[in-house]
């Protein structure tokens, strides 16, 4: 064979296989982080034990999956606890593992999930899932779980999940110091809110609205929705029967417009941390972000009334805006009496309280140990028992991942060219494709 | 030279299995991504339903992928353009038989030995958007220098923002370009620049009308490499910029769409449009050098 041509044809294949091996590469994250496929060695097949999937790798949240796995051992010894966590990127990477998982037909006992459509849309519609109103029943949990939680983790009445942990994504995050130079009251409605950041965009501060990535603007449009149509409009939203294309979504849109201009021009280079702190450094004044947040400004040693303080986002006073982690029994769990128990120790009040407070959030029960919790964690708590209760977007809650990335794309548009009619169509548009409305104005698709 | 039969045999053998995985991983997934284009397959479970190109024909009316599109020329022609022009200028002044010349050869070229997300986290904080009282990286830079005019957004400009991500790309692949011309460079005749010189032809003139023309291939292959890398960028614009619209790209989309909203026909619409648009850069090139080769 003549060598050029050879080389030739070398240099084809090459050239063809480049792009593959490239695209390939082009996910980096997600291949380097997948520890192992198949879960750790298999332990005979007759051996009790139980794999539970999730993404807490770090921080507080690996911490409390500890505490809870230590609870765990003690009243279970003889079942074998395989704590299969993949880490990075909250939960994209082990989602893909977990789909990897399920595809190949190897789930694991029970994986971690936002409490929600994200599971319901996801994976109850594949099929995946068990219910488990046989356990509620038996362990009283209806009881004990707020009953304007159960509807929001439910689909046609059946339950698929037992949330662990409750965080509220409705909570404004100021700045008390700057409040008190300027003598201005901590904002109770819209209204007050806007005149707070005209205030200090008189006195000198260019930017009153700490802003982050694109997902915590995400995050402030859902607490703006809320606050404008109030709790009962806004859960018509998720279920179809409010038009995203009528005045009252214009509204919201229009003051949620509006209040970016507030924000900080480069908002799409930070973080939630970075947002987090421009609050505290008097960067800024306000930020609207979930209660983790009191969590890392814990860990930056802040003091809570001095160097931050909190109130429910302006508007939504007496609504709680939740989203859960919690856990789920797949329909072809290997090991299902083992998932069953795992199951009943995350719901349980011991499994509960040793989870949140390290983890810094509060128990979905309302009969837990308040000593456990410091003060703003309580506070969360009276509202969690006493408030009206509302998915998050952003948090997966009330829209399925489709539904979710499609909102997602119209608010990378919106940010791009500030078009609202083009949003609000898009928006509309979105709830066709993946949510539940149907052609004409905002019919029930139920 | 005839080969006999056992040898041939043997040759057939020996590159059998390598055949065989191409033809299954690669053209055999090609096929597979091809067919899921074209179906309605959305959420977790594979959907085969024939949507034939309405996939297709849905990310030409959707405003995102025009953005993809528009950001993909955009990076291309700066990072290409940039990285060449960089290239070529230090390549000639190396070329002046400069004292060193090894060292800054080196200089210049260890940048290709990061990873593209190294690259991006560096400039990330190089490119530093914040305003005010909070400058940072460059902007500070600028700053203390006393040409605040320079001060910008960088990667969150509207509009122009992919630009700022070209930057760090020619940062980091103009040493391969450098190296590229250098060897073009040292295999031009010394006798063809002396005559013209004798001939009186300017430095100018000694460029334009016999060195550049002499390094066209040297381009078009620089061209090549560079531009199927730009066609595909993802990691770098991760790293700088993280999800967000403004710095969209068919890479990104794909992954977005497939991974987090699960619409894997829609994401593999868009791959294969991917692999198309490569297609269209490489193809040309293997013919060109497939006559090249057949003509010397």
């Amino acid at each position: 064979m003549n060598l050029r041509r050879r080389l030739a044809s070398t240099l084809l294949a090459a050239a063809l296989l480049a792009p593959l091996v490239l695209t390939a590469c082009g996910t980096p994250v997600m291949l380097s982080q997948q520890p192992d496929l198949n879960g750790p060695t298999p332990l005979p097949p007759d051996a009790d034990q139980v794999e539970v999937f999730s993404w807490w790798t770090g921080g507080g949240e690996a911490a409390g999956l500890d505490a809870m796995i230590a609870v765990f051992n003690r009243k279970y010894p003889d079942i074998i606890f395989i704590n299969a966590a993949v880490a990075g990127g909250a939960g994209t990477n082990a989602r893909a593992v977990l789909s990897t998982r399920l595809q190949s037909g190897n789930p694991p006992d029970s994986w971690q999930g936002h409490a929600g459509q994200e599971l319901i849309g996801t994976y109850v519609k594949a099929g995946q899932l068990e219910p488990l109103n046989f356990l509620y029943e038996k362990n009283g949990w209806l009881w004990v779980m707020p009953k304007n939680l159960i509807p929001l983790i439910s689909q046609d009445g059946k339950i698929y999940c037992v949330p662990v942990n409750i965080h509220r994504s409705n909570v404004l995050w100021y700045n008390p110091a700057i409040l008190e130079k300027y003598n201005i009251p901590v904002p109770k409605t819209m209204d007050d809110w806007f005149a707070a950041m005209d205030a200090l965009k008189a006195a000198g501060m260019k930017y009153p609205l700490a802003l982050g990535e694109q997902w915590t603007v995400m995050h402030l449009m859902e607490t703006v929705l809320l606050s404008v149509l109030g709790h009962e409009q806004y859960a018509r939203l998720w279920t179809g029967e409010l038009d995203w294309e009528g005045d009252e979504v214009r509204v919201a849109l229009e003051l949620f417009s509006k209040l970016l201009t507030y924000a900080n021009s480069d908002a799409p280079s930070l973080s939630w941390q970075d947002a987090s702190q421009l609050v505290t450094n008097g960067d800024a004044a306000f930020n609207v972000m979930g209660d983790w947040a009191e969590g890392y400004y814990k860990e930056l040693k802040m003091t809570p009334h001095q160097d931050f303080g909190w109130t429910p986002v302006p508007g939504t006073a007496g609504t709680f805006q939740f989203l859960s982690d919690s856990f789920v029994l797949p329909v072809e769990a290997p090991h299902r009496e083992a998932a069953i128990a795992w199951l009943t120790l995350a719901g349980s009040k011991e499994g509960q309280d040793a989870f949140n407070p390290v983890k810094g959030s509060i128990p979905a029960r309302n009969d837990a140990d308040r000593s456990l919790y410091d003060e703003y964690l309580q506070s969360a708590m009276n509202d969690w028992i006493t408030n009206k209760i509302v998915g998050s977007l952003t948090h997966g809650v009330v829209a399925n991942d489709s539904w979710k990335t499609d909102i997602n794309t119209a608010l990378g548009l919106f940010l791009a060219n500030k078009d609202i009619a083009v949003f609000q169509r898009e928006l509309g548009r979105a709830c066709m494709t993946s949510g539940p409305c149907v052609q004409g104005k905002g019919q029930h698709a139920h | 030279m005839r080969i006999n039969r056992k040898e041939a045999w043997q040759s057939f053998l020996l590159v059998a299995p390598s055949v065989a995985l191409i033809a299954v991983f690669v053209y055999g997934f090609i096929g597979w991504t091809a067919r899921v284009s074209l179906s309605e397959w959305k959420g977790l479970l594979p959907d085969y339903t024939w949507a034939g190109f309405s996939n297709f024909a849905e990310l030409l009316a959707d405003p995102r992928f025009m953005i993809d599109v528009r950001n993909t020329v955009l990076f291309t022609v700066f990072f290409v353009g940039g990285s060449l022009a960089l290239g070529l200028g230090l390549a000639i002044c190396l070329d002046q038989g400069l004292r060193g010349e090894g060292i800054f050869r080196a200089i210049y070229l260890f940048p290709m030995a990061l990873s593209f997300i190294v690259t991006g986290v560096v400039w990330r904080w190089l490119m530093n958007p914040a305003m005010g009282s909070r400058l940072s990286g460059l902007n500070l830079l600028f700053h203390n220098l006393g040409l605040d005019f320079l001060i910008n957004e960088w990667h969150t400009t509207p509009f122009w923002g992919i630009i700022a991500i070209a930057l760090p790309a020619v940062w980091q692949m103009s040493g391969f370009c450098v190296a590229m011309y250098l060897a073009g460079l040292r295999a031009i005749p010394d006798e063809l620049i002396e005559s013209a010189r004798v001939d009186g032809a300017s430095e100018f003139q000694v460029y334009s009308t016999i060195v550049l023309p002499i390094l066209r291939p040297v381009t078009f292959s620089s061209m090549i490499i560079l531009g199927h890398m730009s066609l595909k960028v993802f990691d770098l614009i991760m790293a700088v910029g993280g999800k967000q619209i403004p710095l969209d790209v068919p890479a990104m989309y794909m992954w977005q769409v497939t991974f987090e909203g699960l619409f894997y026909g829609k994401g593999a619409a868009i791959g294969l449009l991917l692999l198309l648009s490569v297609a269209v850069l490489i193809i040309p090139y293997i013919i060109y050098t497939l006559r090249g080769e057949t003509e010397l």
